[in-house]
Formats: structure tokens, C-alpha cells, sequence
């Protein structure tokens, strides 16, 4: 397996089910969908932004299209994938909300990261100097970051709830750490996980997917 | 090559046109398993001479920036196919041909022809040429409508597929621009209401003025304004109608060339078929619906911010409605102040994501 620095990168890949069609949204050089490809034979499609990005992925051989998640995601027609793959990108977008709900319109599962501001180093950070915290998740300061909508992990559980998405898994990332299976509603997750990775699923979905390669119980479990 | 009586042309005019002729230019060596056959299509004034010297300009060929050795198409790979399109005046069959039933020149006695008709010639070329599946078809502006018939008509045949800065259909401004070029045409006496190849005229003037408003909208204002700005041809104004300004100059120039090399009746006739264009039409009015059987293929749309002709949302209508299809396609709008032209130009971002696509896809081909 290629070696990847990003241990969301290597979540993500337990998860996808082999052979089995995604978008990821936000795909940057096409890093993920590159690994999805040849480690899991993912048929996988991207949403970039950036046009540096596309011309990387379309070296890559990869079927990537210019766009705007906030925007262009509406023309993506329903149930077309079997997993949309949101990176460190939902508290960046306008509308995190409608995205969201976009995404399980599109797949029939989401897998999404977002760095949890609830985190104890932020909150000290917040509490000792009084400014917006600039931390290793959250490097830029406010007037520059791209980050307009952070969340803590017990707000991104109650958006969720409020949606009626169900959360199959979730697991607390944490920077040079493999990742950790936790249950997103405890408090003392809401201090620990730095980022928190989910999969979630739509409102009357299955919850155990017969054709996964990999139990929902040991995604995690290492 | 010419066609035999049995062969004639079906339109979809209902016409037949017999006694085809297509004219075309081959770069590179057919490879011996058949595979590596790209087909370039051209765009309104285009011809078959993509690369290399132009016979009767002696100018280099239109895209001499992407097809060549060490370019994104490369005839030391690629067996590269560019053929004059039906209706032109390149040596394909267009107005200005003899009609074999009256020994005259056809004039306004040739059918009107479509963008699917010509897509069809192309394909009975292919077939002579023993080509089973194209590695690639290819094209910008019009010729990005033929690639997108081509992904409609012959999906099974074709591997990948490049649309560039170009439509799923004409919309009421470009018809609107189209009228005005062939107004100006069908107003030159000299015209002689289509006949004049036989009276021995020439309508350059309404030809030319026809040529000097399309070519506008291959530009864009900031590159117009960037290139010339309100710079004088002499010291000072005439307080005439000279060409006191260089752009004026520069649009009767580019009048004049290109009277010397282009036909007006085929000018009328292939604005036409671009008129007739809406792929979507044909099939329920859902343009998804025209890409059902092309899943296989690998696209890659292109547009360019500042193209007004066809500017980017049409590009993404197709980009949409391949999506919608389920289809395998690439996306990207390049940033360039140069307008609907850009895609003949030094681009670099443009060429590097075309030759990314196309050497992908060459090795997912086994090339």
C-alpha cells in the first residue's frame, strides 16, 4: 500500500467498500481517489475547485470536474454513487447543511471529516489568550482561514440528529495516531478527538450494508 | 478520397448526396493492431490541415500548437485523421463542387447539410480507412459539436472523447451573429443569389464583412482592448472612413485573408448546420438522454473564462448531462483572457490538461 500522511486517507480506505462507485468532493490532485482506484478498483469521480487541481487528476487518469461543492453539487443526479467522500472541507463550505444533505442525496452513504473545535487544546486556547485559537488543525488566523463554519463534535451529532442522517461510524483522528473508534456523543470525545471522521447514512437506510467487505462493529478496531 | 455511387451520403434532410468526395490529411503511422486512429474535427473556417504547412497559405496548420511531434497529439504515437467537413470548400463536397446530375457547380442546389451529416461522412471515412474504433475524437468550437454527435451516433467507436470550447446547441445570439454574416453575404451583388461561380463573380466584399463580425466574437473585449486599445494606424485621425484605428485594420485584414481562401456559399452552409445544431433535440429534448450508450467513453470538456461565443455554462450543461449519464467525464475551465480562439493558441494550462487526459487515457489504451 502506498504510504500516505494522512491517516483520514487510510480511514476512508477500510471503509469503501471494494468496487464500489464514489465522488469525492473536494479531490484536491486526486491523492485519495488515486489510492481508491488501485487499492480498492473504486470506479471514483471528483468535484475540485482549483483548475491546478483538475489538470493533476486528469494526469492521473482520473475523471475529475471543475466545480464548487456549494454550487455544483445540485447537478449531480440522485443515488448515482454508492459512497460522496467530503474531507476536512464541510466547515469551509457556505451552506454545510445543504451540502450534507446533497451528499446523501447523491450516495447513499457520506464519509466526512471535520476538524472538532471542541477540542481541549482549542478551548484552552480560546480561555488563556482570549483570541481565536491557532492550532495545528487550525493553522490560519481568522481573517484568513478558509474555515467559515467550524463545529464541535456535539454539534456536528446534533446536525445530524436534526437531519436525521445516521452516523454508522465514527472514529477521532488525531495528527502521527492511527485512528480511534469512539462514540461521537460522549463529552469526553468532544475534548479528545482533534478531527473526527463519519460515515453516515440516510434516514431509513440500512444500517449493516450486507455487500461491506468490512463489519460496521471492527471498522475501527485495530 | 471519393466515394462510389453505391456510397452516397444519407442527410438528414432526407436529401442523399451522391459522388462524395472528402478531403483529408493523415499525421503519423496506423499502428498494427488499429488502435491508435484519432480523429481531429475542425471548426467553422477550419480545414484538414491541422499541422504542417497549408498548401495554399503556406501558413503553419490551425493546430500547430497541439498536434505535432513532443505535443499533446503526437503523430509519433498517434495515426491522427483531420478531414474537411461536407459543405466546406477544402476539397470535400460542399456548394462549390460540380453536382454530378447537372454538370454545374451546385450553388444553392446543394442540400443543407448538418452537424450529424457530417459526422456521418467522417465515419464512412473511417470506415475506408479501415478503422473500426477511434483512440480519441477531438475537437474545439464546431468541432466540439462533431465530437459530441460522434458521442452520440457512434459511441461504440470512439475510446475518448476531447470537447472544447463549444455547445450542445446554437443559442438565439449565436444564430443572431450567424444572420448577420450571411445578410452581409446575400447583400453583396456579387452574390448573384448564390449563382456567381458561374458568372464568374466573387462576393468578397459581403464575404469579408461577414468574416469581420464573427471574428469579434472569437476575441474578447479585454484582449481587443489589451492588443490595440484606441491606437492609431498614422499620426493622427483622417476625419474620414480610413481605417484610422489598428483594430479596424486589423479586422479588414483579417476580411481580406480570408476571401482568398474561403467559399461564401459554404460559409452560408456550415453557419447553417451550426444554426441546426441542438444535440438534445433529437433525443426527447434531455441531452443525458443523447449520451445514453456512451458510459464507456472517457470525456474531457474544456472551456475558457473569457469565451463569449461559447462561454463556460454551456460547457457545463454538457458536463452535466454526461454526469447525468453516468458517464465518464473530466471538466476543466481555463483561465485566459483570449476568448473563443484560445483554444488555437500558446495555452499552457490548456495544453498540460489536454495532454494529461490524452496520455492517461493513451495508456489505459495500452499505447
Amino acid at each position: 500500500m502506498a504510504v500516505t500522511s494522512r491517516e483520514d486517507f487510510r480511514e476512508i480506505l477500510r471503509l469503501v467498500r471494494p468496487g464500489s462507485r464514489v465522488l469525492e468532493i473536494g479531490c484536491g490532485e486526486g491523492g485519495l481517489l488515486e489510492l481508491l482506484a488501485s487499492e480498492k478498483g473504486v470506479d471514483g469521480r471528483g468535484l475540485e475547485i482549483s483548475a491546478a487541481g483538475v489538470s493533476a487528476c486528469l494526469a492521473r487518469g482520473l475523471a475529475v470536474v471543475q466545480g464548487d461543492a456549494d454550487g455544483d453539487l445540485a447537478d449531480y443526479p440522485a443515488d448515482a454513487f454508492d459512497y460522496a467522500i467530503l474531507s476536512q472541507t464541510l466547515q469551509q463550505m457556505r451552506d454545510p447543511r445543504r451540502v450534507l444533505t446533497e451528499l446523501l442525496r447523491i450516495a447513499e452513504r457520506a464519509i466526512v471529516s471535520v476538524p472538532n473545535f471542541g477540542h481541549w487544546r482549542v478551548r484552552w486556547s480560546l480561555l488563556a489568550h482570549g483570541r481565536m485559537p491557532v492550532t495545528r488543525d487550525l493553522p490560519d488566523p481568522w481573517w484568513s482561514t478558509a474555515n467559515i463554519h467550524l463545529c464541535t463534535l456535539r454539534d456536528f451529532t446534533d446536525l445530524c440528529a436534526d437531519l436525521g442522517v445516521r452516523i454508522e461510524a465514527s472514529a477521532a483522528l488525531t495528527q502521527g495516531r492511527p485512528a480511534r473508534q469512539m462514540e461521537p456523543s460522549r463529552l469526553m470525545e468532544n475534548l479528545r478527538a482533534e478531527q473526527a471522521l463519519f460515515l453516515l447514512s440516510r434516514p431509513g437506510q440500512r444500517t449493516a450494508d450486507p455487500r461491506s467487505a468490512v463489519a460496521v462493529d471492527d471498522l475501527f478496531d485495530r | 478520397m471519393r466515394f462510389g455511387p453505391d456510397q452516397s451520403l444519407r442527410l438528414d434532410s432526407r436529401a442523399r448526396l451522391g459522388g462524395l468526395e472528402i478531403a483529408y490529411r493523415t499525421y503519423g503511422q496506423l499502428n498494427a493492431d488499429r488502435s491508435n486512429a484519432v480523429l481531429v474535427c475542425h471548426a467553422l473556417t477550419g480545414d484538414q490541415h491541422c499541422a504542417g504547412e497549408h498548401p495554399t497559405t503556406g501558413r503553419p496548420g490551425w493546430w500547430n500548437q497541439v498536434v505535432g511531434r513532443g505535443l499533446p497529439l503526437d503523430p509519433d504515437k498517434l495515426f491522427i485523421i483531420c478531414s474537411n467537413v461536407i459543405g466546406g470548400c477544402m476539397g470535400s463536397t460542399g456548394p462549390a463542387s460540380i453536382n454530378p446530375d447537372t454538370g454545374k457547380v451546385y450553388g444553392l442546389n446543394f442540400p443543407v447539410i448538418t452537424i450529424a451529416d457530417m459526422v456521418r461522412a467522417q465515419a464512412m471515412l473511417v470506415d475506408a480507412l479501415g478503422i473500426e474504433t477511434l483512440f480519441a475524437v477531438v475537437g474545439g468550437s464546431m468541432g466540439g459539436m462533431q465530437v459530441l454527435q460522434w458521442a452520440a451516433d457512434y459511441p461504440e467507436r470512439m475510446f475518448s472523447a476531447v470537447c472544447i470550447a463549444s455547445a450542445p446547441r446554437h443559442s438565439a445570439q449565436n444564430i443572431a451573429f450567424h444572420e448577420v454574416g450571411r445578410q452581409a453575404i446575400m447583400a453583396d451583388p456579387d452574390w448573384r443569389a448564390g449563382a456567381y461561380a458561374d458568372q464568374g463573380a466573387r462576393p468578397e466584399k459581403g464575404l469579408a464583412v461577414a468574416r469581420m463580425g464573427a471574428h469579434i466574437t472569437y476575441l474578447s473585449e479585454s484582449a481587443l482592448q489589451r492588443k490595440f486599445g484606441r491606437e492609431l494606424q498614422r499620426d493622427g485621425l483622417s476625419w474620414g472612413f480610413d481605417a484610422d484605428f489598428q483594430v479596424e485594420s486589423y479586422l479588414r485584414h483579417q476580411g481580406a485573408a480570408f476571401v482568398d481562401r474561403f467559399d461564401a456559399n459554404s460559409y452560408l452552409y456550415i453557419t447553417r448546420a451550426l444554426d441546426y445544431f441542438d444535440l438534445a433535440q433529437g433525443h426527447g429534448g434531455v441531452l443525458a438522454n443523447a449520451f445514453a450508450q456512451a458510459r464507456d467513453v472517457r470525456f474531457c470538456v474544456l472551456s475558457f473564462t473569457s469565451d463569449w461565443l461559447y462561454p463556460t455554462p454551456e460547457s457545463r450543461t454538457i458536463v452535466k448531462a454526461l454526469n447525468a449519464a453516468a458517464a465518464r467525464v473530466s471538466f476543466v475551465e481555463i483561465e485566459t483572457d483570449k476568448g473563443h480562439d484560445a483554444f488555437f493558441l500558446d495555452e499552457p494550462v490548456f495544453h498540460g490538461a489536454l495532454r494529461g487526459f490524452l496520455d492517461s487515457a493513451a495508456a489505459a489504451r495500452g499505447l
